[in-house]
């Protein structure tokens, strides 16, 4: 299948939209998403704040016109499952539940969280039978049934009032004493005022209860170490998530929670390795984010390759001595030591090659060969920096630096 | 795969002698549409041994409720119209190609 320029891990909106800039981009990019594109947005039904959409959106409607756009622009969009990466070699290589390889120049991580399970008692037993994580997929189950929410961020929230759509009762437990929420103002005072919700404060859930479904559950006053019992017919956990970054292993730097540490411009740890969305240590995990992660990232890519593919075609892969020298338009100094070595090269002749680098724009490139001031003129021989001088730059250094290179090139083809 | 409903599950899979595979969805459910095809494919390749049927939540609430079933997706097998085993939320599909080789 050859290599791909850009290889995304994951289909929600961050890795959706690193597939629009990739693919517009023109970078051979490809998307590989284990289920159906979408994430966790995709079991969102009711986005309110995306922005471009007064009235509000759906998010299975929302990823599907992202998944839509990336493969418009030529994004190849693939079922497959990321079981492991290896970024030793000079590609990138990852490998999927199928046994299939992939190879890539650059990487962009964007699988994206699941939602926390608790781990109490009874919650693992009745999934599917009343227990669940998303509101969207099962809300239908409970028409005119009583159902309780744990949680009391955004999502708890906002999902209970989804669910009163259905349920003729909704009971949350909040953690916290009576009044205070996690969530945005506006749907706490939207819940506040809904009839159907029932507020049990100060509480904790200990255990779900039933015979082949849910049938009660038992909650615990933390005030008062009270526990009481609630008949429902189901529980919905909102307590936040977990990154899905198991897969990554010690190839990039995750916090002591599972995210992955990025810079602003979504780099990881290694070099041509992004990680975007839900994924990443962020402050704010929302879809209208998770998608400009997504765009920052695959822009940086896309630098990252360009100026790859620059400094291995006329730097790297040269036969003979490479004169690089390490400038700025803005700066007087390295402006006059490019015009002295065009004129060195002059005299010179054949196999002796100068490439300009504008420093502003080859960040990779500056980190990478360590230059932090300019003008510097870097000496390549195959490949390998083999001199460099910095500072003021005459003419005879440089000769006399070509001629000690000159001399050190015929003794290597001699022996 | 056969279409089952409030109507017709009663002959279809309660009745139906041998192992019957029902893939519980709805519209709304992404996750069931992803694995979808899937089960499909499961369907073809097991189509001699197995009966494979999926079951429309929508508008089939009680049937599902009256099957233990409140989530998706949700996979059942019966086994001469008795539930057998079954899996539902994170599942993969080599868990249910086992279990159906190990039923069949």
């Amino acid at each position: 299948m050859g290599i791909y320029d850009l290889l995304i891990i994951g289909g929600g909106p961050a890795g959706l939209a690193a597939g629009i800039y990739g693919a517009r981009a023109r970078l051979k990019t490809v998307i590989l998403e284990k289920g159906s594109p979408g994430g966790q947005a995709a079991t969102t039904e009711e986005l309110e704040n995306y922005p471009g959409f007064p009235g509000g959106t759906t998010g299975p409607g929302l990823m599907k016109a992202m998944a839509e756009h990336a493969r418009d622009f030529g994004a190849d969009i693939k079922k497959e499952e990321v079981v492991d990466i290896n970024l030793s070699g000079e590609t990138k290589v990852v490998v999927t539940k199928s046994g299939t390889e992939y190879r890539a120049r650059a990487l962009v991580l964007a699988s994206g969280a699941h939602p926390r399970s608790l781990n109490i008692k009874g919650e693992k037993d009745f999934i599917g039978k009343g227990v669940s994580y998303c509101a969207t997929c099962d809300a239908d189950f409970f028409e005119d049934l009583d159902v309780v929410v744990v949680g009391s961020g955004d999502a708890a929230v906002e999902e209970a009032i989804y669910l009163t759509k259905f349920a003729s009762k909704v009971s949350m437990i909040v953690i916290h004493d009576q009044g205070i929420l996690d969530c945005n103002k506006l749907s706490a005072e939207r819940a506040f005022s809904n009839p159907k919700i029932h507020w049990i404060w100060s509480s904790v859930l200990e255990e779900v209860k039933g015979d082949g479904i849910v049938e009660k559950v038992a909650i615990k006053n933390l005030k008062t170490g009270k526990l009481s019992e609630i008949e429902t017919n189901g529980v919905f956990f909102f307590v936040g998530t977990v990154p899905n970054t198991g897969f990554l292993q010690d190839e990039v730097v995750l916090d002591e929670k599972g995210y992955i540490i990025t810079n602003e411009r979504m780099e990881t740890s290694a070099p041509g390795v992004y990680a975007v969305g839900d994924a990443r240590v962020k402050y704010l995990r929302q879809v209208v984010t998770a998608a400009a992660d997504g765009a920052v990232a695959a822009v940086a890519a896309e630098r990252y390759l360009a100026e790859e593919e620059f400094l291995k075609k006329q730097v790297l892969d040269f036969a003979g001595v490479v004169i690089t020298v390490f400038w700025s338009p803005m700066n007087e100094d390295s402006i006059a030591a490019v015009a002295c070595l065009e004129k060195v090269v002059q005299e010179l002749g054949d196999n002796i090659k100068l490439v300009k680098i504008d420093v502003s724009r080859s960040e990779m490139t500056n980190k990478r060969y360590h230059v932090t001031s300019i003008p510097a003129v870097l000496f390549f021989v195959n490949g390998e920096v083999v001199a460099r001088s910095s500072g003021e730059i005459t003419a005879s250094d440089v000769k006399e630096q070509i001629e000690a290179l000159n001399k050190y090139t015929r003794g290597l083809s001699h022996c | 795969m056969l279409a089952v409903d409030k109507e017709n599950f009663e002959a279809e899979v309660l009745q139906h002698q041998g192992i019957v595979v029902v893939d519980f969805w709805s519209q709304k459910c992404e996750p069931c549409k992803a694995i979808m095809p899937e089960v499909e494919e499961l369907a073809t390749k097991y189509e001699s041994k197995a009966k494979f049927c999926k079951l429309d939540t929508g508008g089939n609430r009680r049937l599902a409720i009256s099957q233990k079933v409140l989530g998706l997706p949700t996979i059942v097998f019966y086994k001469d119209g008795e539930k057998v085993a079954e899996f539902s939320k994170e599942f993969s599909m080599e868990e249910v190609e086992n279990k159906l080789q190990e039923l069949i």
